[in-house]
């Protein structure tokens, strides 16, 4: 606080005149600085997007089509065939399926574990919580990819390669999503469920009526994150599940893409990048709000 | 327990008793909510990391018995020139991809922080490549950067230039990928800047305009003190990020050509996967482990020099 104060002062002997202006001026100025930023910004969007409108164009073309250059932007005929094609060469249908059980499981699985967790940190007081709560901040970090190894070597001893319980079950505990929850539940006032345990309420009666309730939005972060964490996973799905039939989504557009290296059916890769893309987008879409919500609390948290 | 239980029965009087019947039923409700998660948590990451330790003094080929080796598997390391190659690309990448990132995104988030028709839309244009699936990005960026059919070429060729094999080229393939992976992290980025951005008081940027500060010095004097914090956490987050790469790494290139794009935590897929070397691949994930917290600890032991407010919160 101190240096932007000085900073602040030290500015000022220039202010007397500097800050005199005109409105019209600086109005000027400011839509001049917005039709800048603008410009830029439309420049940066079409990078951000032409990727994209490009998975959807070539997921209409013809396999030679593709193969021209210069690139044909429009396809000659949309081939929506390409779509049902797909369907014939992988199954695509058990892909979605398998990684909608394991995103949907792990994330209810999350979303139970973590809340009652970060009650049991947040709300109840006990010997041990603190020092328990210091472990959890630990394991959080560190990075899968040190412990991707033994993690499979313990799958293994489970008897769960190559089945989707490897994929869900480890999934179903989160240090990061418990501390979210206590850190969310830390901030509701204790008064409320004062009242509640003089009526004579116990912890869980507190936890599902008064608690749960009040944590919707920090819920749905919760959720949305989890979710699109385990759609999007690759590298723990490649490493335990080999069989075709069990294969998420993401693991059956590596394979495909991969097991035709020489002669890929580009247009129909893109066919199936956009199926498992298009429901993750929607997803975001409709719950932007809670996501963004996630990453600005848990930003600030980690930035405060 | 037993004692004062019987001797205060239940209502407002037996504090003392009440405290203590509180206090275990507390101790009780406590551990009840955790030890579902408590168990799972520590199931999932005390194992492995007790794993870790043990195999690093192993050899062990997944089917027969561990084979204790003492030290050899940090000796064989040091001797592995593909070991060292990797670990250098991870360095490459990391060093490389992340200061752009955080340049980038900051002024993008600057130059979104403002009252503006669309901004939103940008906003939300701009994060949309963060929410796609890595290997979806990858198809389509490894086809973007296709040599003979890709768009940047096509472009490229627009203006006269010859475009290279991108991803093929020992050269140029980790830049693409570069390219690739900033396009798809920087809206994270961005979108905590803004948070930071908007967080910041207006007073103080009212301040400063009545002090007669312009654009610039608003920025440098009163904008960037007051986002280092969120600079450090953007920077410390997406080093160990960084350091974990591995999607795009496997499906643009395959780590390829000659290993000029196999990062660390691939070459440690492969051994451990591929050439089942479990022990020496948990190995080289106990050094990636120690290169994340070396990086990790350095930037925290120089923060107080420059994120501000550093020293208060701890």
């Amino acid at each position: 606080m101190n240096t932007i104060s000085t900073e602040a002062v030290q500015g000022r002997p220039a202010a007397g005149l500097g800050a005199g202006t005109s409105p019209m001026g600086t109005e000027r100025s400011r839509l001049l600085g917005n039709l800048g930023a603008w410009g830029l910004l439309s420049l940066g969007g079409i990078i951000m997007l032409v990727p994209f409108l490009w998975m959807v164009l070539m997921s209409f073309k013809s396999l030679d089509e593709v193969y021209t250059f210069p690139p044909q932007i429009l396809p000659n005929q949309f081939l929506f065939s390409n779509y049902a094609e797909v369907w014939d060469q992988v199954p695509v249908a058990r892909f979605f399926s398998n990684s909608a059980t394991v995103a949907i499981s792990a994330t209810l699985g999350v979303l139970l574990t973590s809340s009652l967790g970060g009650y049991s940190f947040a709300r109840i007081d006990y010997p041990g919580r603190n020092t328990i709560f210091l472990l959890y901040l630990s394991t959080m970090m560190i990075p899968f990819a040190v412990i991707m190894i033994p993690l499979f070597v313990q799958m293994r001893m489970l008897g769960w390669i190559n089945s989707l319980y490897a994929l869900i079950v480890p999934g179903l505990f989160s240090a990061w999503g418990t501390f979210l929850m206590r850190q969310f539940m830390m901030g509701i006032p204790k008064e409320l469920e004062e009242a509640a345990e003089i009526d004579g309420c116990g912890h869980f009666r507190i936890y599902s009526t008064i608690i749960m309730p009040l944590c919707k939005p920090v819920l749905a972060t919760l959720a949305i994150f989890t979710f699109m964490g385990f759609w999007n996973d690759f590298l723990w799905p490649l490493i335990v599940i080999s069989s075709r039939d069990l294969k998420t989504l993401p693991l059956g557009l590596a394979g495909f893409q991969q097991k035709v290296a020489l002669n890929t059916p580009w247009h129909l890769v893109m066919a199936l990048a956009v199926v498992s893309v298009l429901p993750i987008l929607l997803i975001f879409i409709i719950g932007q709000k809670y996501y963004v919500r996630g990453i600005v609390t848990s930003g600030l948290k980690g930035a405060a | 327990m037993a004692a004062s239980a019987p001797a205060f029965p239940q209502g407002p009087v037996a504090s003392r008793g009440g405290m203590t019947g509180r206090r275990r039923r507390n101790l009780i409700a406590g551990y009840a909510f955790l030890i579902p998660n408590l168990l799972g948590v520590l199931a999932f990451s005390l194992f492995p990391i007790a794993t870790t330790i043990y195999l690093t003094f192993h050899e062990w080929n997944l089917s027969d018995t561990p084979v204790f080796n003492g030290l050899q598997n940090f000796v064989l390391m040091a001797g592995d020139s593909l070991f060292w190659k990797t670990l250098g690309n991870t360095f490459y990448y990391t060093f490389v991809a992340v200061p752009v990132a955080v340049f980038l995104a900051f002024w993008l988030a600057l130059l979104l922080d403002r009252k503006m028709r669309g901004v939103l839309s940008f906003r939300v244009i701009y994060f949309l490549p963060h929410v796609t699936l890595t290997v979806a990005a990858s198809i389509i960026w490894a086809w973007i950067f296709q040599a003979e059919f890709g768009l940047i070429n096509w472009a490229l060729s627009k203006i006269n230039v010859d475009g290279p094999y991108w991803l093929t080229d020992s050269r140029w393939a980790m830049i693409s990928i570069i390219i690739m992976s900033n396009w798809k992290g920087i809206g994270y980025a961005m979108l905590i800047f803004l948070a930071g951005l908007q967080g910041i008081p207006p007073e103080l940027l009212d301040a400063a305009t009545v002090d007669g500060a312009n654009g610039w010095r608003k920025l440098r004097h009163v904008k960037v003190p007051l986002l280092t914090p969120t600079i450090f956490f953007i920077l410390t987050t997406s080093f160990i990020g960084a350091f974990q790469a591995f999607d795009q790494f496997m499906i643009m290139t395959n780590g390829g050509p000659a290993f000029a794009t196999t990062p660390l935590v691939l070459y440690i897929y492969r051994n451990g996967f591929a050439y089942f070397k479990m022990g020496y691949a948990t190995s080289m994930a106990a050094i990636l482990f120690l290169c994340i917290l070396a990086i990790t600890l350095f930037q925290w032991s120089v923060a107080r020099r420059w994120v501000y407010g550093f020293d208060m919160d701890n």
